[in-house]
């Protein structure tokens, strides 16, 4: 049993070796009364949208021997929800659903919280991000629209995305720099919104998650160009005519060097117990079981990848460095 | 603060009061000029920085008060705002409220709730101990079965529920 | 059209199983119980209660979720008329004549006047949607940030209005509300604003909190002052109130009428039932000729923001299935709903789906019919419940604003807050300062500021966009003429006293 402790600080010391030192399956430890699953941003979001589905899926399938109880905070970015999760150490009774706002909230916000503040569980899936323009506009590839938009002073061209210094804006920054030209970034509360203001011709794209815009895509009201991740998507379910999600090429193969993939993943407060860990670890591998979850996956065009123990503090510790230089680069680091 | 002799009793004037509120709303807007100051109220390149309205919304709070303040001034010293016996019925009502709220965040909610009930119903209401049972500890049982146990909305709980195992 | 019409007769055929109208009184007895607790809002509860759906059919779910919405929407009027709490936010405005009406023993009254307002707004809504769905989905499309701020403006210019009181108190209270809901992140910048680096104040202010401590809290202060009882008590409950009330409300047609408009329009753009009712609110008092009495307890104050928050949260429903945007926060988590039941909400689901989609409209008829029915018949119920002792009823009506002060946020702290919302109830109300003005900048101030600066990153920083197309410009030029109209009133008033001294 070897623990990653490359920041070691004392008591980060003793959370990673909590994190790393799970036993698989055969947890003895059971919750005694309902578990809160705090959701950290506001209600009918994609953050909140898994949440309850997953509580949906954990009631039905009866996973669990006590309920599952979403709630949401929402405030300061979601700073509020990781605070609360932070402050309630050694309650195993709490869980936290991460999106990006994890690393970026407090590099933007200075709220002072941190993931190796918490317990890392599981990663569930990461979400995938796509470059979506209006139906009616001519571009019908993402080299044509860069070309237009290297063709055009800085500013003209309208990005769209959910909130400000979150994951949007830095996947545009990243655009921008891997375009050479400065777009006009417009930051909206909601990816439905964001989605609903391409087709209105408010903006000129967005970088919305799949399953944001999906059901445009399908009323030919807005057309993906590229998908910011290393490779294709593998689903091939028909969406629109013959295409589908495995026929959206990638934005590194169109010539724009941005990958960007969100985290979808649990956390347990500080100073929990392994087979405390161990268990919520066992519960949502079995979740990715059932044929709801599954159907959620595709649904959404998910990056299915499973992580738990030390490969994911790994990755964190990856995904967390890379924030810290994006969100640099950008600007977007708070606090002075 | 002066007391003003009116008719049927005594008490703080409406011109106190008056002022007093203007004072605060004063206070209250230099605050916010001082809070948006920190992040900027300047017009950016791009509209207005996160600073720009509350400065402005500030700026108009002071002017209002003071506004206010002179209008205050001019107030009849010798109405009252309301009779130091009124006014006790009013704390009557507060300061249990203000304990109650005061032991939330320590107790949870529903020990100080059924305190509250149960020492408004024997105090103000004088009625009998069997009553003030049955309101102060139903009220707080039908919360707790509907919103624990039917929408699953978990309120603030403290040692007690903890003991019980809630 | 008449396509659409053969489309509802078989959505009727499903929505008319036995099964489906006990889901929708189900859900709108649950509803009724979810809008009466503040803080526990329409939104909160379909969230709630969304994943013990799964198992059931697509339509039978939403059918039960909606009805939940509609029983929320006709139950937050009850708790504004009886204490002066709203429990949903588009309810505040109800609370401005519905509980003086209450205090004047005419409780049963306005909450008749509440539910069938409801219910009209609601239906004229559904009949819309009917009728042209797809036309109004395409105007949806036209609401960029500078329209969305244009609405707001308009919303905000109808609602203020000359008040009786100081003007300069009217501004300060209004700019409170405003500075009130800058608190917290600010969504353009990503920073954070006048949080002062508490952590308490990350979420800002919420409006449930100032109102129920505002409203609530600051009602039962000032009837302490008044002595240990509640006005209300003299009132005579009379099981054929609801037939003697509806006699007078036809008179009142007109008002219903321009709030439906207002209600369906503010619930497409998407603005939301809460700034509706206050704009219908606010044009009912300039309209009526009853106008100087609203505040009094005036039945016309109920009927116009009743009907409008109505007719806005159904219309509300038809973004949601055209576009796939929600209206409002509820609308938000249905959205979700139809997700998870592998249904997606856009341009496609009236095509595919159409047996669901004129089900689900069919039972939008159904469920305000059987909704009215059962609301109406607790209307004796709950006017009696002002019967009941003061010294009773006050320490449970301050732990149900203590416990919906909770459930808004899931924070201790809002608990606090709403205590001292409540003393500056108390006291503002006693030193004349209007409080309708800060609630109103409470709920549209974020919202408002946001869509300006939205239009203004757009428009690389030129006011311009507010003028540049047809649609703005009409609505902000609309807005213009009602926010000048006191003043221009006050120029004629003077002009007239000039004109003939007396």
């Amino acid at each position: 049993m070897k623990h990653f402790n490359a920041f070691g600080l004392g008591a980060v010391a003793a959370l990673g070796m909590t994190a790393l030192s799970m036993l698989p399956a055969s947890a003895a430890w059971e919750p005694t009364k309902p578990v809160e699953f705090i959701v950290p941003a506001g209600t009918g979001g994609g953050a909140d949208q898994m949440a309850r589905t997953l509580q949906g899926i954990i009631a039905k399938h009866s996973l669990m021997s006590t309920q599952l109880v979403v709630i949401n905070k929402s405030g300061g970015a979601g700073g509020e929800g990781f605070l609360d999760v932070k402050n309630a150490k050694g309650n195993p009774h709490k869980i936290v659903i991460t999106l990006s706002n994890l690393f970026t909230t407090p590099l933007a916000t200075g709220i002072p919280f941190n993931w190796k503040d918490m317990t890392p569980v599981a990663m569930l899936a990461l979400d995938e991000f796509v470059l979506w323009v209006n139906a009616s506009e001519p571009y019908k590839t993402a080299g044509d629209y860069v070309a237009a938009i290297k063709a055009a002073p800085d500013g003209t061209f309208k990005m769209g995305g959910t909130g400000s210094k979150s994951e949007d804006q830095i996947i545009t920054v990243a655009f921008e720099k891997a375009v050479g030209k400065k777009m006009t970034y417009i930051p909206y509360k909601g990816g439905g919104e964001v989605a609903v203001q391409l087709v209105g011709g408010h903006i000129n794209s967005s970088v919305n998650n799949p399953i944001e815009a999906v059901s445009q895509w399908r009323g030919d009201k807005v057309r993906p160009l590229c998908v910011f991740d290393s490779k294709t998507l593998p689903y091939t379910d028909k969406i629109l005519g013959d295409l589908s999600w495995s026929s959206v090429p990638t934005c590194v193969s169109s010539g724009v060097d941005v990958e960007y993939l969100m985290l979808r993943g649990i956390f347990m407060p500080p100073g929990v117990t392994d087979e405390q860990v161990a268990y919520f670890v066992d519960l949502f591998k079995k979740v990715r079981e059932t044929p709801e979850w599954k159907q959620l996956m595709k649904d959404g065009a998910f990056n299915q990848t499973f992580m738990a123990g030390a490969e994911f503090k790994t990755w964190l510790e990856g995904a967390e460095a890379t924030h810290k230089g994006l969100m640099q680069e950008a600007g977007f680091i708070a606090g002075n | 603060m002066q007391q003003a002799p009116h008719g049927a009793g005594s008490g703080p004037t409406q011109r106190n009061a008056e002022i007093g509120v203007a004072v605060l709303t004063l206070l209250f807007g230099l605050i916010v000029i001082y809070g948006s100051t920190l992040v900027g109220i300047g017009w950016g390149s791009d509209g207005p920085q996160a600073g720009f309205f509350p400065f402005y919304v500030g700026l108009i709070i002071c002017g209002c008060s003071i506004i206010n303040l002179f209008q205050g001034l001019r107030e009849n010293p010798t109405e009252l705002f309301s009779e130091w016996s009124q006014l006790g019925q009013v704390l009557r009502v507060l300061i249990p409220t203000a304990i109650y709220v005061a032991l939330v965040p320590f107790f949870g909610i529903y020990v100080p709730s059924v305190i509250l009930i149960a020492v408004f119903m024997k105090w103000l209401g004088k009625y009998g101990t069997p009553l003030t049972l049955a309101v102060a500890l139903g009220v707080p049982a039908f919360f707790y079965i509907t919103l624990e146990r039917w929408f699953l909305i978990p309120l603030p709980k403290g040692p007690l529920e903890a003991w019980l195992g809630l | 059209m008449f396509e659409n019409f053969i489309n509802l007769y078989h959505g009727f055929h499903i929505a008319a199983d036995p099964f489906n109208i006990l889901l929708m009184a189900v859900g709108i007895l649950l509803g009724v119980i979810i809008g009466v607790l503040p803080g526990l809002g329409g939104a909160n509860g379909v969230a709630i209660l969304l994943p013990l759906t799964f198992s059931m059919s697509p339509t039978s779910a939403i059918i039960l979720l909606t009805c939940i919405y509609w029983g929320a929407l006709f139950g937050g009027a009850i708790t504004s008329v009886l204490f002066n709490i709203p429990g949903e936010p588009w309810s505040v405005a109800t609370t401005f004549d519905g509980h003086p009406m209450a205090r004047n023993g005419k409780a049963g009254e306005a909450l008749t006047a509440a539910f069938t307002s409801s219910f009209v707004g609601a239906f004229v809504a559904v009949i819309m949607i009917t009728l042209i769905a797809p036309l109004v989905a395409q105007f949806a499309l036209q609401f960029g940030p500078a329209e969305k701020f244009a609405v707001y403006f308009l919303a905000f210019a109808s609602f203020v209005g000359m008040s009786k009181e100081p003007p300069a108190k009217t501004i300060v209270s209004m700019m409170i509300g405003f500075a009130l809901a800058a608190v917290g992140l600010d969504m353009v910048t990503g920073q954070l604003r006048l949080t002062f680096g508490s952590t308490e104040l990350l979420n800002g202010f919420d409006f449930l909190i100032a109102v129920i401590g505002l409203f609530g809290i600051g009602e039962i202060l000032l009837t302490m002052e008044e002595g240990l009882e509640f006005r209300g008590k003299a009132a005579k409950i009379d099981p054929r109130i609801v037939w003697k009330t509806w006699k007078t409300l036809p008179k009142y047609w007109a008002t219903s009428l321009r709030s439906c408009i207002i209600g369906c329009w503010m619930g497409i753009t998407p603005a939301g039932a809460t700034p509706a009712s206050f704009m219908a609110y606010g044009v009912a008092k300039r309209i009526s000729k009853n106008g100087k009495n609203f505040g009094n307890g005036e039945i016309e104050g109920v009927i116009a923001p009743e009907t409008a928050a109505h007719a806005a949260g159904t219309s509300a429903m038809l973004p949601m299935l055209a576009l796939g945007v929600p209206g409002s926060p509820t609308a938000a988590v249905l959205l979700g709903g139809l997700l998870i039941w592998g249904l997606q909400p856009g341009p496609m689901l009236f095509v595919e789906q159409s047996e669901f989609v004129w089900g689900l409209i069919a039972s939008m008829y159904l469920g305000n019919v059987v909704g009215l029915i059962l609301v109406l018949t607790t209307v004796p119920l709950f006017a009696s419940i002002l019967r009941i002792p003061f010294s009773i009823i006050a320490p449970v009506i301050l732990v149900i604003c203590a416990i919906g002060a909770y459930t808004v946020n899931n924070n201790v702290f809002d608990v606090i807050m709403m205590l001292v919302f409540g003393v500056l109830g108390y006291v503002l109300k006693k030193t004349n300062y209007p409080l309708a003005p800060l609630v109103l900048a409470i709920v549209l101030g974020d919202s408002a500021e946001e869509a300006f600066r939205q239009s203004l990153l757009s428009s690389g920083g030129s006011l311009g966009i507010f003028f540049s197309n047809g649609l703005v410009s009409t609505i902000m030029g609309i807005g213009l003429i009602a926010g000048l109209w006191p003043v221009l009133q006050i120029v004629l008033n003077r002009f007239r006293r000039v004109a003939q001294p007396a």
